[in-house]
């Protein structure tokens, strides 16, 4: 990896040998020490989260008194989460999968075609995620109820799918902006039909960067709130589940279900970065 | 047009493309665009349409009436919490600025290895779920929670301490840690795209540390403040997570009304009324930071 060299070829990695704090190795350290502290205040409470899950007691208190697996035991019995989760694994599947459809649609027709209303188009895709979630979600239940739509997974697939689409178009969007032009057009000019070079050039191309979108989509889904609060029918998924709980009082066990759900996160994104290093090293 | 050897630009290719694939376009554009329009689009209107319609014994009436206006612009509750929450959002986005600069700044110009690992870390807490986030600061500041018990321990305080929780303080703190990463991640960007010749050809021409950073290093990570300032900015004004588990009951925010308007009061033109202010405001911070070519860039 470029990193370990003290100079790469864009020269990024590369200190800057003075900067905002001055020539002295004092300031550096100063610096280090501030991003250090910013640092663990952005981890403390995935911290807090993961050992109070294994502490027995059924508060959380410091000092810590005794240690236990038991809430992780309450867990594995727990139908009501077991459904939950199982609802929260469709959705995200389901509309990660119709996102990336979509959203690679989308971002092949801002990449290929000058036509009027792009822009405009490539801002309406982003809309969701750049207004509150709120008001994607009051929009929807509004339109559904004047549709006289029932809400159930349906609707909640319909609000996931509408905010993860932004998410698939701008990963592929920066990797078709990555690629060089002239590949699909020597595939063009040595006579392959469009569908042709797409599938046998511009797709393999792309391919892990549509695989982190979906990735990255099926995250947003899977923890996703507050535009699902107005979406759900009789059943909830995870976080509405836990949500619903935390209203009424907090328990331990949801320290065990935080645990799991943030190591689900963790692997998710893990497994995006590795698609998108692909992206960006197979080119 | 095949014998292109050198294409100058982006739009000659383009152009040269969709003469050659006229069709390809109506494959690519009719899905993500009717989907776009009919479930996004179109619910933001009727939404709007709703601001002007009334409630009649918890049956909406479908007559025009400017009557929630009119109460949102009178009574004083919601022109307060409206206050309250603009104030809140541009506090918290403030603070997220203050925290994440240097972060970013350190990540981008001062780290050499690890830098990939390091960033995703940064990164990770955004993909990891808000909900958990919020409960675990309730958790930390609760009256029988983590931060009381350790004050008590330690002989701090002799008695829990019933201030942390449901006050602004608490609202404050949870906003500005679980937005951070939406600042540090643009901030990032920008910072590393800026050539580090720039900042030592201000320190050789004399400038001092704090001259290059209000003169290079700022304007130049503009459009990475302004996207990251939109996210926090937008994402508190709109939440009602935070409020619900560590508000008290005067910190009562805009997101919690209109949720409310929409769950347990049944006043959906109301709750579509209270929606409006909330566009404005992002509205007017987007014009903002698209004129400074902030959009666009927060997807790098």
């Amino acid at each position: 990896m470029s990193s370990a060299l003290p100079v790469s070829v864009d020269g990024r990695p590369r200190p800057a040998r003075r900067g905002l704090l001055g020539r002295s190795g004092a300031g550096d350290r100063a610096l280090a020490l501030v991003s250090l502290l910013v640092f663990l205040f952005l981890y403390l409470p995935l911290v807090v989260v993961v050992v109070y899950s294994f502490s027995a007691a059924e508060i959380a208190v410091w000092p810590i008194e005794g240690w236990t697996l038991d809430w992780y035991r309450e867990l594995s019995r727990d139908k009501e989460i077991h459904e939950a989760l199982q609802l929260s694994v469709i959705i995200g599947v389901v509309s990660a999968s119709i996102a990336v459809v979509l959203g690679t649609l989308a971002a092949l027709a801002i990449d290929r075609y000058e036509f009027p209303g792009k822009a405009a188009l490539r801002f309406a895709v982003v809309l969701p995620i750049t207004l509150p979630g709120i008001v994607t979600g009051v929009a929807m239940l509004s339109f559904f109820s004047v549709l006289t739509w029932p809400m159930s997974r349906w609707t909640l697939i319909i609000g996931h799918t509408t905010f993860c689409i932004a998410l698939v178009l701008n990963t592929v969007v920066a990797r078709l902006g990555q690629l060089p032009r002239n590949i699909s057009e020597a595939s063009a000019d040595l006579g392959a039909p469009p569908w042709r070079t797409f599938w046998r050039v511009t797709f393999p191309l792309i391919r892990p960067a549509i695989l982190a979108g979906a990735v990255l989509a099926f995250t947003l889904s899977f923890d996703e709130v507050i535009v699902s609060f107005f979406l759900q029918g009789r059943e909830p998924t995870l976080p509405l589940l836990i949500w619903g709980r935390l209203r009424i009082g907090l328990s331990p066990e949801i320290n065990a279900t935080a645990t799991v759900i943030v190591l689900v996160s963790l692997a998710a994104v893990l497994v995006s970065n590795r698609l998108s290093k692909q992206a960006t090293l197979g080119g | 047009m095949a014998s292109i050897a050198a294409p100058t630009s982006e739009q000659t290719i383009a152009a040269a493309r969709s003469e050659r694939r006229p069709g390809g376009l109506w494959l690519l554009l009719p899905g993500p665009l009717g989907w776009m329009v009919f479930f996004y689009l179109v619910p933001l209107v009727i939404l709007l349409v709703h601001a002007f319609w009334s409630v009649d014994y918890l049956t909406i009436q479908r007559t025009f009436t400017l009557e929630n206006f009119r109460t949102l612009l009178t009574n004083d509750l919601y022109l307060r919490v409206l206050g309250r929450t603009a104030a809140m959002a541009a506090v918290v986005t403030l603070a997220d600025l203050c925290l994440a600069f240097p972060l970013a700044y350190f990540l981008a110009k001062r780290v050499t290895k690890h830098r990939e690992l390091l960033l995703l870390l940064v990164i990770f807490p955004l993909w990891s779920s808000y909900l958990i986030r919020v409960f675990a600061w309730k958790t930390i500041l609760g009256t029988n929670g983590i931060l009381n018990s350790f004050l008590l321990t330690v002989g701090v305080i002799d008695q829990p301490a019933t201030a942390f929780l449901y006050s602004k303080t608490a609202m404050f703190l949870t906003f500005s840690q679980v937005w951070l990463p939406f600042m540090i991640l643009p901030l990032f960007t920008v910072l590393d795209r800026l050539p580090n010749s720039f900042i030592e050809a201000a320190s050789d021409l004399g400038a001092n540390p704090w001259r290059t950073f209000r003169s290079v290093i700022l304007p130049l990570s503009l459009p990475g403040i302004l996207a990251g300032s939109l996210s926090v900015f937008s994402l508190t004004l709109g939440d009602y997570i935070t409020p619900t588990l560590l508000g008290g009951p005067g910190d009562q925010m805009i997101g919690r009304l209109v949720a409310d308007n929409f769950g347990m009061s049944n006043n959906w033109p109301l709750g579509a009324t209270l929606v409006v202010p909330i566009l404005v405001l992002v509205s007017l911070f987007i014009a903002v930071a698209n004129r400074f070519g902030a959009l666009g860039r927060t997807a790098a």
